[in-house]
């Protein structure tokens, strides 16, 4: 549970604040929100007309497209055209990517397929419903291929090729060295080793993605509104693909969106897409992502296996690192990728102190979701492989862990300090900020608890993890992707630009414009303290919108709301554009009220001189002489009361010819402490103590500032114990829905304490620094840390959840014991897989011929298997169906072959067959048995089924409650048929014997 | 409930925020789409339509449902009470809307509606429930921003039981 937050702060609902920045002023944002006023992407009107999308997407994780038949569905009254990759291949261009390979990705897939979701035709048609019906009815044949779903593999030479022009599924190896890594290993004490292994997750927004595309036949030029969270520097990605310059391509940006956590940057494909869809069918189209469709292919964090080594002296100091970090970005490499392996590339040496390293930075791809920006990017996978071997150095030395990271900790005066890979840490004090969290008496508590613990007999660990937060990257670090050289060619890249505008209107009414995008965060109400401060007014005094339209507001490729730019970027440069109109207005007031404008200030709403403040006039009446009376303006002045202000930090420069890169502007630090028990009956982490210190510069708005922190403790609590994107080997997506992928409600959320410090950063005016990922990037580590600690091992894998625990305790698991289940029959070598096993028996009340006689019967078998519309008879004992099936949200028609064998008039027989259609397949065999009894028949029955494609993304827990529902409706049916005036007999088993048949069903999604 | 066959569209009625009102919906048509958009009440989000978010949570009758896991059909002559309902015309906040701002319980939004149209039922019948009794309600509900922390710290405020709570939990 959650701990009752802001202990002992007083809230301030504003009347009058001297300095409003830093008070923890409650948000303008929200009355809106609480009224269901929001207007998010999908609560906007759209145009008359509006035609809405369905997308269909592959099953198989690598596909040739053997044939697209579309015309059944064009058929349909309502449905205007279904979009295939020969069109969008016609009308766009691959997107542009950072590296120069063959690795070419359209809005839709081209000729191939290569991950399972991947969007394979877009359906257009007057409505959803009509839309998703009309899917059902395009066919498309695939010729599969092998896949490659685990990256160690895919970068062997013998490993099938995702994209035929590359050399290997290796894409980029870079390799770099600072300082003297040799001579340093050669003169350590010892070495320390291991390996980790982050996995794919995504922190799932709760608003999917939404599109609204037109074209303009007239000028060639497309609008799209979509909950798009930048950064813009993919607007020229998707302006290139559509061949237009950038003012052909307008993005308007909704004022409210319903989280995004980097994901929704991945939404940039799908408005190419939709343009294109509007520009064939004439009408503007609108698409909204589905939750499934969203956990299939929308977007993940890449999974890294790192491979860290230190060379360290028998005290634990640190001479060197050695890491190798492979990153598995999926199928495609989408702009703008690989930040995450680069975007730490300056602080990969973390918080200490370490001056030699090397680094090998590998990008891999595989037959799964590409991967993109998630919060906290780069930081947790970098930070697991640091702060668990600093933990192992611990070990291995028999040390304290604490003692180890103060021996290595960057000493407070060497800041501003330059790490080995070139980053500037602009300001910290690490030393303090871990002082105070363990002191108080806290770490003290932690271990008392864990000496009970352990007398008891119990699994108690501490951790600990260190964590320097990097804020507004620097749009240079991904070209250190790029050799020195390659650089060069290509120009230089740098700095990030955040802009800024302040407008007074004629009556003196203040607003405000930025280039962020909004997720929830509160930047409406930190904008309006920052304006407010400097204009002399209270945040109520101003209005701050912040929908984006690239056609009519400033914007910079940095632009959008991502790796903690705000508070470093866009707040300061919504300081400086209120300075810059301050300026004008204190020169207009001056010369009214006889003064020099050194002598004005602002407060109270009114412009006064400090020295007799009572010549004074009101703020709108100053504001007014520049609307008004522009001619009695002071000279040289340009009347205009509207100024953007832009900010540019100089320490942001491009890599140098050694590739050192300060790949951010400012440099946070975060300490995190637990202490976790592990349950020894059921396997379970929990986290018994939680304390967060955070140093992220000056605070602007407190109480903004501890959501930020809770939200981010819950995703690395999620990161740490409960999410994780599982495909089986073949690629199948396994964790399709909410049910399958575990995000945590408020009983797995544990209390966190919140500590705070503030050392102000140097490099930006209001000292601010960026703090909302922190704790994404430590709390995996964290708790790692002490579950290691607690069950004294070295490799823990994430998410930490209670089967790798029982692995980690007691072996590896054991098969389960023989079960009726397990004598099913053996699968045929199926291609892909979800495996559905079980067994069960069922009543009737009919003689064993009757039966028998029932089930050999196609009219009669067409009414008994649900959701049949026909069945037509193929051969003696063979079929050929159309099913509609549903598990959960999922739902589609199928097409099934059934056939009949090893038949023992009633007695016994064999079923199997298969199901295909647009949302998965399926196939799969059973046996079923007839006993006379007293009161009828018994039939018995097992099957083994297995299922591929979104089918099987709706997870094991539905599609087994799935197949049972649909045995039990077969046999009811079936009994139905037999005795109509007889109840439904109940259920003996769990499970059908069709249900081979029906597996397809199982397959039903 | 009211039988409508499979193709045919019918007018439903419901009160919805104490107002008849009436739309032409297929059977099939989900509450959760006919709220949002046949009668345009957007205050009512959809998050999953597969029960297991809680954001498109509104009350039939006073007792919380999921509207994603509801037919507009089966709302049918009912009163529907969704989030546009709670603040006074002035658009004032009600205390438990108010609390929620006190608290930083939302962040986006977005799954904010449904929490505070569970919590309207449960605290109706349940003025002044223990933490545990509000942890038990919030966890039928996801929320990606908050953490959850603002929410039981709001819930707390409004139902009067914080100071017992803190006690509590020291
Ligand atoms: S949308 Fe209804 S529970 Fe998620
Ligand atoms: S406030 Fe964003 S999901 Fe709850």
């Amino acid at each position: 549970m959650p701990a009752t937050p802001r202990r002992g702060r007083s809230l301030v609902t504003v009347s009058s604040v001297s300095q409003l920045s830093g008070a923890p002023i409650l948000r303008k944002e929200d009355a809106a929100l609480l009224s269901g006023r929001g207007r998010y992407a999908d609560d906007l009107p759209v145009p008359a007309g509006t035609l809405h999308a369905h997308v269909i997407r592959s099953p198989h994780a690598h596909a040739d497209i053997a044939s697209i038949d579309a015309s059944r569905a064009l058929a349909q009254p309502g449905v205007w055209a279904v979009v295939t990759g020969a069109d969008v291949k016609a009308l766009s261009d691959p997107f542009l990517i950072a590296l120069k390979a063959p690795v070419h990705q359209w809005s839709l897939a081209v000729e191939r397929v290569r991950y399972v979701g991947e969007p394979v035709a877009l359906v257009v048609a007057d409505s959803r419903y009509v839309a998703e019906d009309a899917a059902e009815l395009v066919r498309i044949e695939y010729a599969e291929r092998p896949a490659v779903v685990d990256p160690l593999k895919a970068r062997k030479s013998t490993a099938p090729l995702l994209h035929a022009d590359t050399k290997s599924n290796e894409i980029s190896v870079r390799q770099f060295s600072y300082g003297d890594t040799g001579a340093a290993f050669a003169a350590a004490d010892a070495r320390v080793r291991m390996v980790t292994d982050y996995p794919r997750l995504s922190f799932t927004p709760m608003e999917c993605y939404v599109v609204v595309a037109q074209y303009k036949p007239t000028d060639g030029s497309y609008d799209v509104l979509a909950n798009f969270q930048g950064p813009f520097s993919t607007h020229p990605v998707m302006a290139k693909a559509l061949r237009v310059p950038g003012t052909k391509f307008r993005v308007r940006i909704p004022p409210d969106s319903g989280g995004s956590f980097g994901i929704k940057l991945s939404v940039f494909p799908y408005m190419v897409l939709a343009a294109i869809a509007a520009r064939i069918t004439g009408r503007p189209v609108k698409w909204v992502e589905d939750r499934i469709e969203h956990l299939v292919a929308a977007s993940t964090g890449p999974n890294r296996i790192t491979e860290i080594e230190a060379a360290i002296t028998r005290e634990g100091r640190i001479l060197a690192l050695k890491l190798d970090q492979l990153e598995d970005y999926g199928a495609y490499l989408r702009a703008p990728m690989p930040g995450p392996l680069y975007r730490m590339h300056g602080s990969v040496t973390g918080a200490y102190d370490i001056p030699n390293v090397d680094v090998t930075n590998r990008v891999v791809l595989t037959n799964k979701m590409p991967a993109s920006l998630i919060r906290g990017f780069g930081g947790p996978q970098l930070y697991l492989a640091i702060e668990r071997l600093v933990q192992r150095i611990a070990c291995e030395l028999k040390l304290d862990p604490l003692e180890i990271i103060r021996r290595n900790l960057i000493p407070t005066e060497k800041f501003p300090y330059r790490t080995a890979a070139g980053a500037l840490y602009d300001s910290g004090d690490y030393a303090r900020a871990i002082d105070t969290t363990v002191g108080d008496g806290r770490l003290a508590e932690l271990k008392r608890r864990r000496d009970e613990a352990r007398a008891a007999g119990r699994y108690y660990g501490i951790g600990f993890a260190c964590v320097v937060e990097p804020g507004m990257s620097n749009m240079g670090y991904l070209s250190t992707l790029l050799t020195a050289d390659a650089r060069e060619r290509a120009g230089p890249k740098n700095g990030a630009v955040s802009m800024a505008t302040v407008n007074i209107d004629p009556l003196g009414a203040v607003s405000v414009t930025a280039d962020v995008t909004v997720q929830g965060q509160g930047h409406e109400t930190v904008l309006s303290q920052i304006v407010a401060d400097e204009l002399g007014l209270l945040p109520d005094d101003i209005a701050v919108t912040l929908e984006i339209d690239t056609a009519k507001d400033p914007w910079s490729i940095a632009a959008g709301t991502y790796s903690c730019r705000f508070t470093p970027g866009t707040a300061v440069a919504a300081q400086m554009a209120a300075r810059q109109v301050r300026d004008k207005l204190a020169g207009i007031a001056a010369k009214q009220l006889n003064t020099l404008p050194d002598d004005i200030e602002f407060a109270g709403g009114a412009v006064r001189s400090r020295r007799n403040p009572d010549n004074a006039m009101p703020f709108g009446r100053v504001a007014g002489t520049a609307h008004w009376s522009p001619v009695m303006l002071p000279e040289g002045m340009a009347p205009s009361l509207r100024e953007t202000g832009v900010w540019s930090p100089q320490e942001l420069e491009p890599p140098t010819s050694d590739d050192r890169i300060n790949t951010s502007l400012t440099y946070g630090f975060v300490f995190d402490m637990c202490g976790v028990e592990i349950d020894p009956s059921t396997y379970q982490v929990r986290v018994d103590r939680y304390v967060s210190m955070h140093d992220a510069g000056r605070i602007l708005n407190p109480l903004i500032a501890d959501g930020q922190i809770y939200g981010a403790f819950a995703q690395g609590i999620a990161a740490a114990l409960y999410e994780e994107f599982v495909s089986d080997d073949n690629g199948n997506f396994l964790a399709g829905t909410f049910a399958d992928y575990l995000v945590p409600t408020v009983s797995e959320i544990p209390k966190v304490e919140l500590l705070h410090q503030e050392t102000p950063s140097p490099l930006t005016p209001l000292g601010a620094k960026g703090l909302a990922e922190g704790n994404c990037m430590s709390v995996p580590a964290c708790v790692a840390n002490a579950v290691a600690d607690a069950l004294d091992v070295k490799d823990i894998s994430l998410p930490i959840t209670p089967r790798r625990i029982h692995a980690l305790l007691e072996g590896a698991e054991r098969p389960p014991p023989a079960t009726a289940a397990a004598r099913a029959p053996e699968l045929a070598p199926a291609k892909d897989g979800r495996n559905l096993r079980g067994q069960g028996s069922f009543e009737i009340a009919a003689s064993p011929a009757e039966v028998w006689r029932a089930l050999l019967d196609p009219e009669r078998l067409k009414t008994t298997i649900p959701g049949c519309h026909e069945l037509q008879q193929t051969g003696a004992h063979d079929y050929r169906a159309q099913v509609s099936l549903g598990v959960g949200p999922v739902r589609g028609k199928f097409d099934a072959t059934v056939s009949l064998s090893d038949l023992v008039e009633e007695q016994s027989g064999r079923i199997g067959g298969g199901l295909t259609g647009p949302l998965g397949e399926a196939s799969g065999s059973g046996t079923l048995r007839l006993t006379p009894t007293e009161t009828g028949t018994r039939l018995d029955y097992d099957y083994a089924v297995t299922i591929g494609g979104k089918v099987a993304a709706v997870g094991g827990r539905m599609l087994d409650g799935a197949a049972a529902i649909i045995i039990r409706q077969f046999f009811e049916r079936l009994s139905r048929g037999l005795n109509p005036q007889v109840a439904a007999p109940g259920e003996a088993g769990p499970r059908v014997w069709l249900r081979a048949l029906r597996a397809k069903l199982g397959g039903r999604p | 409930m009211r039988r409508v066959d499979r193709s045919q569209r019918a007018t439903i009625s419901i009160t919805l925020n104490g107002r008849q009102v009436s739309a032409e919906a297929e059977p099939r048509m989900l509450l959760s789409d006919f709220l949002r958009h046949s009668l345009g009440a957007t205050g009512t989000h959809v998050g999953c339509e597969h029960g297991v978010c809680g954001c498109c949570t509104v009350l039939i009758d006073g007792a919380a449902v999921r509207s994603c896991l509801t037919l507009a059909v089966q709302a049918e002559g009912k009163a529907v009470t969704t989030v546009e309902s709670l603040a006074g015309a002035d658009g004032r906040l009600n205390a438990l809307q108010q609390a929620f701002k006190n608290n930083h319980a939302l962040q986006c939004g977005f799954c904010t509606p449904g929490i505070l149209m569970s919590f309207t039922d449960f605290l109706g019948r349940n003025p002044t429930p223990s933490e545990a009794e509000i942890v038990e309600v919030l966890s039928g509900h996801l929320c990606r921003c908050t953490g959850y922390a603002g929410i039981v710290a709001a819930v707390l405020e409004v139902s009067g039981s914080k100071d017992n709570a803190e006690k509590r939990s020291v």
